[in-house]
């Protein structure tokens, strides 16, 4: 039975991926900081997929952590997803260092901590699959959320390299950028449709992806055109517009 | 967050404060500026909108299902369509449904549903074995028929205002198929129709469509529905091995608001006489799946908005067995006088009632839809003097424009109820623009 680890493993898109997993037969570990959320999520799928699911504590942003959470799994995991991410307040981490250092901590320090564990561990079997879930949010610094994307372009900047070492280990590593995620969270705001993807669709497009090999992946795809648009326009222009 | 939000009548819209809860403790941290619990959507009017909602859609895990004893927790605002997902391919089904699947369990308790077997099963609390609410300020009572019962018949049909429900504990009905077995019978006229219900008053299931705008002879005339689940045994055999398999939910949704002026008086004539001669037999039987034969409407993802931008006003009333008839009889022909249409009428015989404020009691209920348009406000306020004049009330589910002296006429246990209210809630936590309305 193939195994996947879903670190940050509580959030709407890592459950969309959990299910698409669960239905591909795989066993799950669920990873994240809250014990009876963790607990609640895996009673739930337990109950509706009647599939292997177990849980273990992770917290991204305690990094001296990492190495002892990755010695401690069962067994590694031929896929890992990292799917925690923190959004934050972008006015208020202009303001205030914890909540600017809160930001870049999870979505990009914690990450490539934990990352370069379970990388290290692929490389020496010559074998697994990363998945990293960053955003377009990196692909351009806009001045409403740049610490946020700032992070994010680190991460992707982090996955591109990783997957370059990788690959000469017979290893793979897929960047997934999501646009606009209609997640149970954010079910009454007026998203645009047309960009807007559920978050089992992310989650197909995921499993599709790491499927095929590919290394980036937009959801929805046209994402990949609005932010190569949003990138060609020249700085000049770009820093007049509020975004 | 502020936002427009509108439930499925589409009026009144109103920009709220919108909360969504994920997790249970997060309710521990809610500032308590009164506010509202908000499901689904799926009431008609305002029965959840306030300046602060909080929306419990992402808030929607299974807590427990016991499939041999069939019975089934989870978070309150857990969709009774995720429900049936998981519990009919192993043999249950919902023991009471609306005639929509897109309500959360919390909206089933707090309007108290009833569906097409309540003469028999009554409402939807008849099968809840326990509830859990908070109540405001940090405190979640566990309440059921035995524990805390003033408060659990306070909940159960009291529009969210005893606190937020968080999670719902329910007894399942066992089914062999995922099938129901219906027969549909014309009915010529009213008199008829009565008489149909009592015929078909032994069967799990029934309810009437009923053509409003028909005078004369016909005045009344009705297709009764009615149905059971189906057995194994009676299934074909080529559906047998697929018996209790979900019907693949494919269907179409309304893209955009229909301009009013397609819905008058004659479009609506024109198909409630299709509708009505849709077959040439009496009587009719058939197998279908479950969707067909609870959720019809649902087929057509937003049929509401087939009213047009002003939207639509659901107008339900009960009136008690004893004046159903000459009730029905005045309140029908004032209808029909006015030419206002209504496409989808639907009669029913209820049986007796349960909370507080739960909407039925031993007799006839009918539902109609109006399109919104001038003058229907103030038509509507003389069919309240009617519904009033027959010892009728109406469904707060449905209700957008009831006033307050109506309410108080109609619901005998308000007083009760308001006792409840102030032995566990502080005063105020919980209001909605419809409460503000009737002076709740
Ligand atoms: C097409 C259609 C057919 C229908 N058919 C029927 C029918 O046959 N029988 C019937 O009885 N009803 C019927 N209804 C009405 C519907 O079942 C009720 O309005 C139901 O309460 C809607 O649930 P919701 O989750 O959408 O809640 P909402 O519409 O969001 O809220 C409805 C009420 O429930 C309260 N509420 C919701 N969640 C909670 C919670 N967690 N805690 C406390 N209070 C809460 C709200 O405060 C509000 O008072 C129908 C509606 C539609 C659109």
């Amino acid at each position: 039975m193939k195994s996947i680890l879903i670190l940050g493993g509580t959030s709407d898109i890592a459950i969309a991926v959990a299910e698409v997993y669960l239905a591909h037969n795989f066993k799950i570990v669920l990873a994240g900081r809250n014990p009876e959320k963790l607990q609640l999520v895996k009673n739930d799928l337990t109950i509706r997929f009647d599939g292997d699911i177990s849980t273990k504590l992770f917290d991204a942003e305690k990094l001296q952590s990492h190495k002892e959470f990755v010695d401690t799994l069962d067994h590694l995991p031929d896929l890992t997803v990292c799917a925690f991410g923190y959004l934050g307040d972008q006015a208020m981490a202009k303001q205030d260092l914890e909540e600017c250092l809160k930001i870049l901590q999870v979505n990009f320090t914690g990450a490539v901590s934990i990352l370069n564990v379970i990388s290290e561990r692929y490389k020496q079997q010559k074998r697994g699959t990363i998945v990293g879930i960053s955003s377009v949010a990196g692909d351009r610094g806009r001045q409403s959320n740049f610490i946020y994307g700032s992070s994010k372009a680190a991460f992707s900047t982090y996955l591109s390299g990783l997957r370059n070492e990788l690959f000469h280990f017979n290893c793979h590593v897929l960047t997934v950028k999501p646009g606009f995620v209609s997640t149970k969270m954010t079910a009454h705001l007026q998203l645009p449709p047309a960009l807007t993807a559920k978050p089992a669709q992310v989650a197909k497009a995921v499993y599709r992806a790491v499927k095929r090999g590919s290394n980036t992946v937009y959801s929805l795809g046209i994402w990949r055109m609005i932010m190569m648009v949003i990138r060609l326009i020249p700085e000049g222009i770009f820093k007049r517009l509020k975004m | 967050m502020r936002q427009t939000v509108y439930n499925w009548g589409r009026y009144p819209k109103v920009k709220v404060d919108l909360k969504p809860l994920r997790f249970r403790e997060d309710l521990n941290e809610l500032t308590l500026d009164p506010c509202i619990a908000r499901g689904n959507g799926r009431c008609y009017g305002d029965s959840s909108l306030s300046d602060s909602i909080v929306s419990t859609t992402a808030f929607s895990k299974v807590l427990l299902f016991d499939r041999d004893r069939g019975i089934f927790k989870c978070q309150s605002g857990m969709l009774l369509s995720d429900i049936l997902d998981i519990i009919v391919p192993k043999g249950w089904f919902l023991p009471v449904t609306p005639g929509t699947k897109f309500i959360s369990v919390g909206g089933a308790v707090a309007s108290d549903i009833h569906g097409k077997n309540h003469h028999l099963d009554g409402c939807f609390s008849n099968h809840v074995l326990e509830l859990e609410i908070f109540c405001g300020n940090g405190i979640f009572m566990k309440c059921s028929t035995e524990e805390h019962h003033d408060l659990f018949h306070a909940t159960c049909g009291g529009m969210g205002l005893t606190g937020i429900i968080t999670s719902v504990t329910f007894k399942l009905k066992r089914i062999e198929t995922a099938f129901v077995s219906r027969i549909q019978e014309k009915a010529r006229d009213l008199d008829e129709a009565f008489y149909l219900f009592e015929k078909y008053a032994s069967h799990t299931y029934s309810m009437a469509w009923i053509d409003c705008l028909k005078g004369g002879h016909s005045f009344g005339r009705s297709i009764i529905m009615a149905g059971e689940h189906t057995p194994f045994g009676e299934l074909k055999t080529k559906v047998k091995t697929n018996a209790l398999t979900i019907p693949d939910g494919a269907g179409f949704n309304i893209p955009f608001e229909l301009p009013g002026f397609l819905l008058n008086g004659y479009s609506v004539k024109a198909f409630n006489e299709l509708y009505y001669h849709k077959t040439r037999k009496k009587i009719s039987y058939d197998i279908v799946n479950y969707d067909p034969f609870f959720y019809p409407l649902d087929a057509i993802g937003n049929w509401n908005r087939m009213y047009g931008a002003s939207g639509f006003v659901q107008y339900q009333f009960v009136l008690p067995l004893k004046t159903s008839r000459v009730g029905l009889i005045e309140i029908l022909e004032r209808i029909r006088k006015q030419g206002l249409g209504s496409f989808l009428a639907v009669l029913k015989l209820f049986g007796k009632q349960e909370g507080m404020l739960s909407f039925p009691m031993s007799g006839y209920t009918l539902a109609l839809d109006f399109p919104m348009r001038k003058g229907l406000l103030s038509f509507l306020t003389t069919l309240d003097e009617l519904v009033l004049k027959h010892q009728g009330r109406l469904y707060l589910s449905k209700d957008a424009r009831m006033d307050a002296a109506v309410f108080k006429a109609s619901y005998d246990n308000l007083e009760e109820f308001k006792k409840t209210l102030n032995k566990y809630v502080p005063e105020g936590t919980f209001t909605s623009l419809q409460s503000k309305r009737l002076g709740l």
